[in-house]
C-alpha cells in the first residue's frame, strides 16, 4: 500500500503520459514533413527552390499558383475530374443499394450463388484487372459503342470495380435493419419497392453517405483507369493531368509542388469535412470484408 | 354446397394474392439486381475469361489474335528473371509490412488508446496520408529523395548528421526500400485506424480486471489485447497483403519500375508489357498469374481464419 501513497498520482500517470505525447508528437511531424515541404515548394519562385529547398517561403511568392489557376487546362481537368466522381458516386451508391436490398431483404433461389459471384471482385481488383478491363472497352468500341477516349468509359470501369466492397458494406447495414419493421410494413400494404424507398433508404442514410464518402475519394484519386481509357487531354483527370504535368516540367520543382498543391487541397478540405463519413465506412467495409 | 364454393373462393383469392406477391418480389428482384449485374459481368467477370483467352496467344494487339501459342507466355513469364525480381519485391514489401508496418501502427493505436486527450486530433493527422491520392503522394515523397543534398530534404539531414547521402530512387540496393518507406506513411494510418476500432471493442473490464490481478501493462497488452485484436490484426494482415500484391502507382509515378527493374512490382510489370510494349498476350497471362495469386491467398486466407474469434464468437 505504502508504495503506492509515496508516488505521487502526476508522477505515476503524468510520466508514461508524456512520453506517448512526444512519441505521438514525432510521428505527428513526421506525417506532416512532405505534406509542409510541398506546400512551402508551391509559394516558392523556382530560383529559391534551387538555393534554399526546405525552408519558410519569405515573403511567399504566389506566381506559380496564379499562373496554373490562370491555366484553362487546370480547370478543365478540375471539372473532368468533377464530373467523373460525382457519376461514378452516384451510380455506385444507388446501384449498390439497390443490390444491398436484395441480399439483405428478399428471398430467392441462387441467392448465395450471385452473392459468392460478387465476392470474386475482391480478389481481382482493378490494378489486377485493368489490362483485361482493357480489351473489353475495345472490344464494345469495335461493335459500335465507344468506350475509349470517354470520360463514361471511366465511369463505367470505376462503377463496377465499386460494387463488390460497397454491396458487402450496404447488405451489413441493411440486415442490421430490424426485419419487424419489414413485416409491419407489409402488412400494412407496402410493396417492397414503396418499402425500399420509405423506410429503408431514409433509416440507412448514414451508411450511404459513409459509402458515398469512400467512393469519392477513390474516384477523385484515380489515376489508373484514366490513364488507360483517357487519351485526349481535354478530357484528362486531374490525376493524370498531374502525372503528365510531372513529366513535363519535372526539373521546375517549384511549378511541380504548386500544381500538386493545389490538385491535393481539395482531397485535404474534402478530408476534415467528411472524416466521420470516410472513417466509418472504411471500419465497416474492414470488419465486413 | 355453398360453403364448398366460398371456400374455394376464398383459397383462390388467397392463391392469387400470394402468386401476385410472389410476382412483385421477382419483379424487384430482377431490377434491383440488374444493374449490378450486367456491368459486374461485364468489366469484371467477362474480363477475366476474355484474358483466359489471350493468353494463349502471342498477340501484339494488331488484328485478331492467332498465333495461338498455349502455354508459352506462362512458362516465358515464370522463368522470365525480370518477373521473379517483381514476385521477390512484391514478398519484400509484404515481409516489411508485415514485420514494422503493422507493428508500428499497432503500438501507435495503442499509445492512442480509449482515452487519451486529444485521440480524435491524431487519428485524423494520422489518416491523412491515406486519403491524398498516389500521384500526389508519390510527387511529394520524389521532392524528399532528391540524391542531391542540396534539394533533397533526406540527404540534408543525412549530410547534417555527417552521413553520405544517398541516392534514395537511383539506388538499385536502397530503391525498393525508399519505395516502402512511402508506403508506410500513406497506409499505416489506415491500419492504425483498424487497430483503433478494435481496441474500442475490447470491454474495459477485462483489462481493468487483469491491472487488479497484478498484471503489468506489458502482460496486459500481450496476453488480453493482442489476443482479443485477433480478428482486426487478420484483416489488417489480408488488407496489407492483397494491397501489396497489386501495388502500382507509386512504383510507376517515382521509379517505372527502375533502375534496371530494381523496383518492379507485378502490376508494374504487367502495365509495361500490356499497355507500353503493347504484348497484349503475354499481359493477360501476367495479370492471370496475379489473379490466380490473389485468389489464393483470399482462399487460404478464409481457410485459416474460420477458427472463432473471442469477441464476436463469429
Amino acid at each position: 500500500m505504502g508504495k503506492y501513497i509515496t508516488t505521487p498520482r502526476w508522477v505515476r500517470k503524468g510520466l508514461p503520459r508524456a512520453v506517448t505525447y512526444i512519441f505521438l508528437t514525432c510521428a505527428t511531424i513526421m506525417i506532416f514533413i512532405p505534406i509542409v515541404i510541398l506546400m512551402f515548394g508551391s509559394v516558392k519562385t523556382t530560383g529559391q527552390m534551387y538555393s534554399h529547398p526546405y525552408s519558410i517561403p519569405n515573403p511567399p511568392n504566389w506566381d506559380n499558383i496564379k499562373l496554373i489557376l490562370s491555366t484553362p487546362s487546370f480547370w478543365n481537368m478540375m471539372k473532368n475530374s468533377l464530373i467523373v466522381m460525382v457519376c461514378t458516386t452516384a451510380g455506385t451508391v444507388i446501384i449498390c443499394a439497390l443490390a444491398a436490398f436484395v441480399f439483405s431483404r428478399m428471398q430467392f433461389r441462387g441467392k448465395n450463388f450471385f452473392f459468392n459471384l460478387f465476392t470474386i471482385g475482391l480478389m481481382f481488383p482493378i490494378n489486377v484487372a485493368i489490362l483485361p478491363v482493357y480489351f473489353v472497352l475495345r472490344q464494345l468500341d469495335q461493335v459500335g459503342i465507344p468506350m475509349i477516349d470517354q470520360l463514361w468509359g471511366v465511369i463505367l470501369v470505376q462503377i463496377a470495380f465499386q460494387l463488390s466492397g460497397n454491396i458487402m458494406i450496404l447488405r451489413g447495414f441493411f440486415t442490421a435493419v430490424p426485419t419487424d419493421l419489414q413485416d409491419a410494413a407489409y402488412m400494412d400494404g407496402c410493396t417492397n419497392f414503396q418499402f425500399f424507398r420509405r423506410i429503408m433508404l431514409p433509416l440507412v442514410k448514414p451508411s450511404l453517405s459513409a459509402v458515398g464518402a469512400l467512393v469519392m475519394i477513390a474516384s477523385w484519386n484515380d489515376l489508373l483507369v484514366p490513364l488507360v481509357v483517357l487519351n485526349s487531354n481535354n478530357l484528362w483527370t486531374l490525376p493524370l493531368g498531374t502525372m503528365q504535368f510531372q513529366g513535363q516540367y519535372g526539373q521546375d520543382l517549384a511549378l511541380v509542388s504548386a500544381f500538386v498543391a493545389l490538385s491535393a487541397i481539395p482531397t485535404i478540405i474534402f478530408y476534415f469535412f467528411a472524416e466521420r463519413q470516410i472513417i466509418s465506412g472504411l471500419t465497416a467495409g474492414a470488419v465486413k470484408g | 354446397m355453398q360453403l364448398i364454393l366460398a371456400v374455394q373462393r376464398k383459397f383462390n383469392t388467397y392463391k392469387n394474392s400470394l402468386n401476385r406477391r410472389r410476382m412483385q418480389d421477382y419483379i424487384v428482384i430482377v431490377l434491383f439486381l440488374l444493374p449490378a449485374l450486367v456491368l459486374f459481368t461485364l468489366f469484371v467477370i467477362y474480363p477475366i475469361f476474355r484474358s483466359l483467352y489471350f493468353s494463349t496467344f502471342n498477340w501484339k494487339g494488331f488484328g485478331p489474335a492467332v498465333d495461338n501459342i498455349g502455354l508459352d507466355n506462362y512458362r516465358k513469364i515464370l522463368t522470365d528473371e525480370v518477373f521473379l525480381k517483381a514476385i521477390k519485391n512484391v514478398l519484400l514489401i509484404i515481409v516489411l509490412s508485415l514485420g514494422i508496418q503493422l507493428p508500428m501502427a499497432m503500438i501507435l493505436a495503442v499509445l492512442v488508446g480509449r482515452d487519451l486527450p486529444g485521440r480524435s486530433f491524431f487519428r485524423t493527422i494520422f489518416f491523412l496520408p491515406y486519403v491524398l491520392s498516389e500521384v500526389n503522394t508519390a510527387i511529394m515523397w520524389m521532392l524528399l529523395y532528391n540524391a542531391d543534398p542540396a534539394r533533397g530534404f533526406l540527404n540534408a539531414i543525412m549530410v547534417q548528421l555527417g552521413l553520405q547521402p544517398i541516392a534514395w530512387l537511383a539506388d538499385m540496393k536502397v530503391v525498393i526500400f525508399a519505395i516502402f518507406i512511402t508506403l508506410t506513411w500513406k497506409y499505416f494510418g489506415f491500419h492504425m485506424l483498424l487497430y483503433l476500432t478494435g481496441l474500442q471493442n475490447i470491454p474495459r473490464e477485462i483489462e481493468e480486471a487483469a491491472l487488479i490481478d497484478g498484471a503489468t501493462p506489458i502482460q496486459n497488452f500481450f496476453y488480453i489485447t493482442l489476443p482479443l485484436l485477433g480478428s482486426t490484426i487478420k484483416t489488417s494482415v489480408y488488407m496489407s497483403v492483397l494491397g501489396s500484391i497489386q501495388q502500382f502507382i507509386l512504383v510507376w509515378v517515382m521509379t517505372k519500375g527502375g533502375p534496371v527493374n530494381a523496383s518492379e512490382t507485378m502490376a508494374t510489370y504487367m502495365y509495361r508489357f500490356g499497355f507500353v510494349r503493347f504484348q497484349l498476350g503475354y499481359g493477360s497471362a501476367v495479370a492471370i498469374i496475379m489473379f490466380i495469386l490473389c485468389m489464393i491467398f483470399s482462399l487460404l486466407y478464409q481457410a485459416l481464419t474460420r477458427k472463432p474469434d473471442y469477441l464476436t464468437g463469429l
